[in-house]
């Protein structure tokens, strides 16, 4: 099976990545750090609470961010359904924006996830509850619904930076560019828990997404609840989505992208699709992050720069490639 | 009986589609619904299945109302065959063809042995076996439509519900479609509720037909029947010719349009 053998290459691949990235910056790491777990060195010190941490959350946040776009895809039927392009990061961005600028003072244990996570699910409430209204489901409607939410939370977001003092307002758009900034294993530990949760829970949905992909008849004739499958999907993605924007601002494009290229190398089965995407949407973000630390070292590019640099130009060949805008 | 309507109605913004339409139909038989237009004939069989779920009155399938199944188990039972697939499913045949037997799997449950035999038997009957491999997207209208009923044998439900399942095909393909659903029938036993805006095939193929017209039922009864002018004026609200077959006898309408 051709297949098979191109999803151990991305197995591979993200293995590589994780290996080899926490190895590379502005301070060279020797090999020896690996056998140094007292971190008595300053290079281990560097290697286990900062760059293995970042790699890893890195990693994880892509992964999650993949396989969320895995799921909006397949479940809408739409090449472009993502967790950017439906509203549910920035619905997630406003949450985490809130709590940034009002709440932060408060200390909450997890409160940028908790508000975020408040967001996105408004968001997704928002789009939802727009198809029920206009009674029927229709995959258009709910993707411009998308668009309409998202540009609804980002002037949200606006207002807030608009009405906030000069420091807040500078730290919620350094966060707005997205950016992968951790020391120590809490992050990475804390985004490990809900990317598996999340990812578990989709690779459940993976029968059903694949029915849904076809059409809603066909997986209702076939025996799926749709409307709960759609629920649980929405949920699963909702809190994804919600962890990495609360910690790493809304990066875009690694939710399209992914799922893009693991479609072409490995088809559309969601059973091995969904795996795939996840390893390499991890592995790609892991891998941009790698660049937005060291290409202009000191200094760092903020990765969502870097994701939305390359996304920019792949969404363009997505639509000449498939004149996707016609399904809408 | 395996199908049992009582006052099955439903309304969509205001338009009354179905009314209060009460029939029943025994295992093992053929039923055609036909009627104009417009007349209810897809959202009928579309409430059979719950694809639509918010009608009123109830559906009984197998002396249970289908609120009371899940979708999985009502599926184990009947299935849908829509007019057409979509026309753009990135599927192979194989992998389509095997999707169909989801009501007999759990989320954890791998496809076993079991399942490749059902499929492989359906392609088999259905003479789809040779391009088992192709992506749907491929392949033409008549052989959507093979794969389409091939799924169906699949998914072993004892209801196939199948909204004009040969309305956009050749000749050929049409008298295909049409002798594989009366193999069907006859090999498993499996009831057909078949919507049809061809009549001379339903008056061929059923032994029951129900003519539906603005959301009622207008006419029930058996083939001979129907072809009866007066009765086909009122469905229609138009005359037809009649003409004898030349080996059977049957009398089937003839087109009548040329001037």
């Amino acid at each position: 099976m051709k297949k098979k053998v191109i999803f151990i290459l991305i197995c591979i691949f993200a293995l590589t990545v994780i290996v080899i990235s926490p190895f590379i910056g502005p301070v060279r790491i020797p090999f020896k750090v690996l056998s140094d777990f007292q971190m008595e060195s300053v290079e281990s010190q560097i290697f286990y609470s900062l760059r293995l941490p970042r790699v890893l959350t890195a990693f994880l946040a892509g992964a999650a961010l993949a396989c969320c776009g895995v799921a909006l895809q397949a479940m809408f039927r739409n090449p472009l359904a993502t967790p950017f392009t439906l509203g549910i990061s920035s619905g997630a961005a406003f949450g985490a924006a809130m709590y940034l600028i009002f709440a932060a003072w408060m200390k909450l244990p997890f409160g940028g996830i908790i508000f975020s996570f408040i967001g996105s699910l408004a968001a997704v409430l928002l789009v939802y509850g727009f198809t029920k209204v206009k009674k029927g489901f229709s995959v258009g409607t709910m993707l411009l619904a998308g668009v309409a939410v998202n540009f609804f939370f980002s002037s949200l977001i606006l207002f807030l930076q608009y009405i906030s003092d000069f420091t807040q307002s500078f730290r919620v758009i350094r966060w707005l560019m997205g950016s992968i900034d951790v020391s120590g294993f809490q992050t990475p530990i804390i985004f490990f828990i809900f990317t598996a949760a999340g990812v578990s829970i989709i690779a459940l949905q993976n029968l059903n997404l694949n029915l849904m992909s076809i059409s809603d008849e066909i997986a209702l004739a076939r025996g799926v609840n749709v409307a709960k499958s759609r629920k649980i999907i929405f949920f699963a993605t909702s809190i994804m989505v919600a962890v990495v924007v609360a910690y790493c601002g809304p990066i875009g494009f690694v939710g399209l992208m992914a799922p893009h290229i693991c479609r072409l190398l490995v088809g559309y089965d969601n059973k091995i699709l969904t795996a795939a995407s996840v390893l390499f949407g991890g592995a790609f973000l892991a891998l941009c992050d790698t660049f937005a630390r060291t290409l202009i070292a000191p200094a760092e590019i903020p990765v969502g720069v870097i994701t939305s640099m390359l996304g920019g130009p792949f969404f363009v060949w997505l639509l000449l490639r498939n004149s996707a805008a016609n399904s809408l | 009986m395996i199908i049992e309507t009582k006052n099955l109605a439903f309304t969509v913004s205001g338009k009354r589609i179905l009314d209060n339409l009460s029939f029943s139909v025994s295992a093992g038989r053929r039923l055609f619904i036909v009627g104009p237009n417009g007349a209810g004939k897809t959202t009928l069989l579309r409430c059979l299945c719950r694809i639509i779920d918010d009608f009123s009155g109830t559906i009984k399938v197998k002396d249970r109302s289908i609120k009371k199944y899940s979708q999985k188990k009502l599926a184990a039972i009947a299935t849908y065959v829509p007019q057409s697939l979509p026309i753009d499913i990135q599927f192979t045949v194989h992998q389509f063809i095997l999707m169909a037997r989801y009501p007999h799997l759990s989320p954890f449950s791998v496809i076993s042995p079991g399942d490749e035999k059902f499929a492989s038997d359906a392609m088999e009957m259905t003479q789809t076996t040779g391009f088992a491999e192709r992506v749907m997207a491929t392949l033409s209208g008549g052989e959507r439509q093979q794969v389409s009923i091939a799924a169906a044998i699949a998914q072993q439900a004892e209801i196939f519900l199948l909204d004009e399942p040969a309305t956009y095909l050749d000749y050929k393909h049409q008298r295909d479609i049409h002798s594989l659903l009366m193999k069907i029938n006859k090999t498993f036993g499996t009831t057909l509720v078949c919507v049809t805006h061809d009549l001379n095939s339903a008056v061929l193929s059923a032994d029951t037909i129900i003519a539906l017209r603005d959301g009622r039922i207008v006419f029930t009864g058996s083939p001979d029947e129907i072809m009866d002018e007066k009765i086909l004026e009122e469905i229609y609200s138009k005359k037809f010719s009649f003409a004898n077959h030349p080996v059977t006898g049957q009398k089937l309408i003839v087109p009548d349009y040329i001037e």
